[in-house]
């Protein structure tokens, strides 16, 4: 097995609160790595900075390494921007462009990165909506609205536009907190389905989620990371008694 | 670096423009102290406090130009306060939601038409009807006093106060409804439980909280009314007159510049020009400044 | 509480609130008046020749307004031309980059320069334009106008583009799109319809000025689109006409002003319907 990700001593901060404290922890090449933890703990953060997206708030600032195949995404000489194409995100809410046809938003990833060929850019949308198990909910309405779609189907299209630029490694923050029982079932089959291709990080607070869908999982606590292991092992076996607590729903 | 290039660029690029705003307004105060130079420093203070205004003999006082600003803009005030606010009151505590709709846009269409229409209504049906009707009205009951004294004419005072009126209760108005939707539901709640009327609400519950917004409107519509040309240009009779009357003509700063900037010929006669556009620069943006300090207060504290 | 004062409490009342809507009724009836007095004496010289011809000399009956049409249309567009860009991307710089002093005294200068009276933007684009080209010309004009449009569209621009979602800008960034793409390409798209409607809003505003053209653009009786002569223009020739003995040039001024308050209007409506529907959704 490889390692796509390393992370080293990771720190971040908003201005003065510090929301991570010295993370350390390996990630598998086409594995899903499950980021659990009580709500305020730093999940989200800790996703963001595995694509240097944290930095685009006011005030944020991030201390350590993440290799991206041993080379460290926070050397000065690593643009952010091919960073993120490489590492790819989808968000708690869905946000797809609103003023962007469905058709645009698979697709604008591609034009706006200076694909220029109409028809390499219809294959490609294509195969990415269809990838995100979209394609026969769209495709008599590429051209209609983003949003005229459901929170659900908003989802998928965004992870069928993250699709489209060919991450390598995909980042969901909880990607269906915010969606019915359905549409959460099919965005956990889909994640089943391209993790051959892809390498996942998922944050979730549903614990039935986190074992259903990783092979990995990590327990943040405070900003710590408390415990990371195989999933099958944090279940059924936790090695820390702040994550059997946990998991076992005595708090967060 | 491809990437970090173009980012670089664009915000070089909007600071670039953003500052043409700075590098404008430094330029036209330039321009309009640079222009005035020569009537600054022939005639100083005397511009201010002296009447004679004689391209002929190249002496200029500004005097019945800002009295005459400033009491047409008085006048508008006086008859526009007590109308915005009755329609803030009604567009914010009254109207049910349908009829508010509508009439917050008819307001607001008020504000649109452009000042030279009103001019020309002013002109042609205002004046006329000021001159046969209200003036001769107002001279035979209130004739014993000073401000409505001498022949009915239409043009003059009285009708540059009105049709100022009329452009700045837009302004007003829909600034104190907005902040009046600002006050709380629960503090007027809390006037009707101690079994308070509406209008006792209104004058004692929404006014106090309101208060610091409105002056700032008031204000606001002020300093709109000083800088206004077109409209009154058209109906105040444009005759440098200091009188007590109100129907007679008179004269303001942005007329007289509108009147005669295109005939002035000796280099001083410019320059006094000129320093009249100063003067009513200084004096929209005082009030302006202030209005807005205001409003923006208003706003937060509620 | 005695009933007296009970009484009189409520018959204040009933005076204040009716006065308020005393107040309404004549606002809306105020609007209604002088519309109906430009669509009576002026909808009566509206005919195809008023669109197409130039204006006739006094005592000639006929004749239209064609090169004031033209002349607005140019003048307005001028003052697009320079107004438009430099207040999107003040806008943008305001809203993507403004958090420092900076930008508070760029917001702040462009409130002053809104307060300005037009008449003395007028005197600022003379001096500015006129002396050096020793003429007047369309091109001061729409200078002149182009001073009162930046702070509008500057203002607003910059309000609808903070409007626009955080989430909306990360997802691009999250796309590996550089920054720079992402104002110019995913954010200012999100917020075109309010800008654009801001936009017009400001043209319509500005379309309507007179003071500031009086001694930039002046007047021209023939038709011109050259933008270094003086050029004749719907307001001014309203301005011009409204102010001449002979009742023909009356009439004009009046169709005129029936043309150009159909039009502002129209912008007006179309506008404020275009955001209601943007916000209800
Ligand atoms: N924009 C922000 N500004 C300041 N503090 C923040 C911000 N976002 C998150 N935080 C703080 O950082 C900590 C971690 O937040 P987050 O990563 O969002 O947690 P999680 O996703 O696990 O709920 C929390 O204590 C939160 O209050
Ligand atoms: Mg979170």
């Amino acid at each position: 097995m490889t390692k796509k990700l390393v992370i080293e001593h990771l720190n971040a901060w908003f201005g003065t609160i510090q929301a991570l404290k010295d993370i350390n922890l390996d990630i598998e090449e086409n594995s899903v790595t499950a980021v659990i933890g009580p709500s305020g703990c730093g999940k989200t953060t800790f996703v963001r900075c595995l694509n240097r997206i944290h930095e685009v708030v006011d005030n944020a600032k991030v201390k350590g390494n993440v290799l991206l195949d041993g080379e460290n995404i926070y050397s000065n000489t690593m643009d952010p921007v091919l960073v993120r194409r490489r590492i790819g995100m989808v968000f708690q809410k869905p946000n797809p462009f609103p003023t962007m046809s469905i058709f645009e938003n698979v697709a604008a990833g591609l034009r706006l990165n200076g694909t220029k060929k109409k028809n390499e850019i219809a294959d490609v949308v294509e195969k990415s909506i269809k990838m995100a198990a979209l394609w026969d909910e769209v495709k008599d309405k590429l051209y209609k609205s983003a949003t005229t779609l459901s929170g659900g189907q908003q989802q998928r299209l965004c992870i069928a536009r993250t699709i489209a630029i060919e991450p390598e490694v995909i980042l969901m923050d909880e990607p269906a907190s915010a969606l019915d029982p359905i549409s959460t079932a099919r965005i956990e089959e889909l994640i089943q389905q391209i993790k051959e291709r892809y390498t996942i990080v998922i944050v979730t607070h549903n614990m039935q989620q986190a074992a259903r869908v990783s092979d990995y999982t990590g327990f943040f606590l405070l900003g710590e990371l408390i415990e990371f292991n195989r999933t099958s092992d944090i279940f059924t076996n936790p090695g820390d008694k702040r994550t059997e607590d946990y998991i076992t729903g005595r708090f967060g | 670096m491809g990437t970090r290039f173009g980012d670089r660029i664009i915000k070089l690029l909007s600071l670039l423009f953003a500052s043409i705003i700075i590098l404008l307004i430094a330029g036209i105060i330039y321009e309009l102290i640079s222009g005035s130079a020569r009537s600054l420093s022939t005639f100083g203070w005397r511009f201010l406090v002296t009447s004679t205004w004689d391209p002929v003999s190249k002496v200029f006082g500004a005097l019945p130009f800002i009295f005459g600003t400033v009491v047409s803009s008085f006048i508008a005030l006086c008859i526009a306060l007590p109308l915005s606010m009755g329609i803030a009151i009604f567009l914010s505590e009254l109207a049910p939601k349908k009829v508010r709709v509508y009439v917050s846009l008819m307001i607001e269409m008020l504000a649109a038409v452009p000042s030279i229409i009103y001019g020309l209504w002013g002109l042609f049906v205002m004046t006329p009807f000021l001159q046969v009707h209200v003036e001769p009205f107002l001279g035979r009951y209130l004739g014993f006093i000073p401000l409505f004294q001498g022949p009915p004419v239409g043009v003059g005072m009285l009708a540059g106060g009105l049709i100022l009126s009329i452009m700045i209760i837009p302004t007003i108005a829909s600034i104190t409804r907005d902040i009046f939707n600002t006050i709380p539901t629960l503090s007027k709640e809390a006037g009707y439980a101690i079994g308070m009327t509406r209008w006792e609400v209104i004058a004692k519950v929404v006014f106090p909280q309101a208060r610091s917004g409105m002056v700032g409107a008031i204000m606001l519509g002020f300093g709109r009314a000083l800088g206004e040309t077109m409209a009154i240009t058209m109906v105040i009779g444009n005759a440098p007159a200091i009188s007590a009357s109100l129907f007679s003509p008179a004269y303001t700063l942005s007329s007289v510049i509108a009147n005669e900037f295109t005939e002035a010929t000796s280099k001083i006669y410019i320059s006094s020009l000129i320093e009249l556009a100063l003067l009513l620069f200084i004096i929209s943006m005082i009030f302006n400044a202030i209005a807005k300090l205001l409003i923006r207060k208003g706003r937060f504290s509620a | 509480m005695n009933s007296m004062s009970y009484l009189k409490r409520r018959i204040v009342n009933r005076t204040m609130l009716l006065l308020s809507y005393g107040s309404a009724v004549l606002g809306v009836a105020v609007l209604f008046l002088i519309l109906s007095y430009i669509v009576v004496k002026g909808m009566s010289s509206i005919n195809l020749d008023f669109f197409i011809k130039l204006p006739k000399p006094t005592g000639e009956t006929g004749g239209g307004i064609a090169n004031a049409i033209v002349g607005s249309f140019i003048v307005v567009g001028i003052a697009s031309v320079i107004a438009i860009p430099v207040g999107v991307m003040s806008g943008i710089y305001l809203s993507e980059f403004g958090k420092n002093r900076f930008a508070s005294l760029v917001r702040y200068f462009a409130d002053v320069m809104n307060g300005i009276p037009s008449i003395v933007t007028g005197i600022v684009a003379y001096v500015f334009v006129v002396v050096p080209m020793h003429r007047f010309s369309a091109l001061a004009g729409g200078i002149a106008l182009s001073i009162m449009m930046i702070p509008i569209i500057t203002r607003t621009s910059e309000e609808l583009i903070r409007m626009v979602p955080d989430t909306i800008r990360e997802a691009g960034l999250a796309l590996g799109i550089p920054q720079w793409k992402v104002i110019m390409f995913v954010v200012l798209r999100t917020a075109s319809t309010g800008i654009v409607t801001g936009i017009m809003l400001a043209v319509a505003r500005v379309g309507g000025e007179t003071a500031p053209l009086l001694f930039t653009a002046f007047n021209n009786s023939f038709m011109s689109l050259r933008l270094d002569q003086p050029i004749s223009t719907m307001t001014v020739l309203i301005y011009n006409y409204a102010s001449s003995p002979y009742p023909d040039w009356n009439t004009i001024a009046w169709g005129t002003a029936f043309l150009l308050i159909v039009i502002v209007l129209i912008v007006n409506i179309v506008s404020k319907v275009f955001t209601n529907t943007k916000y209800s959704l």
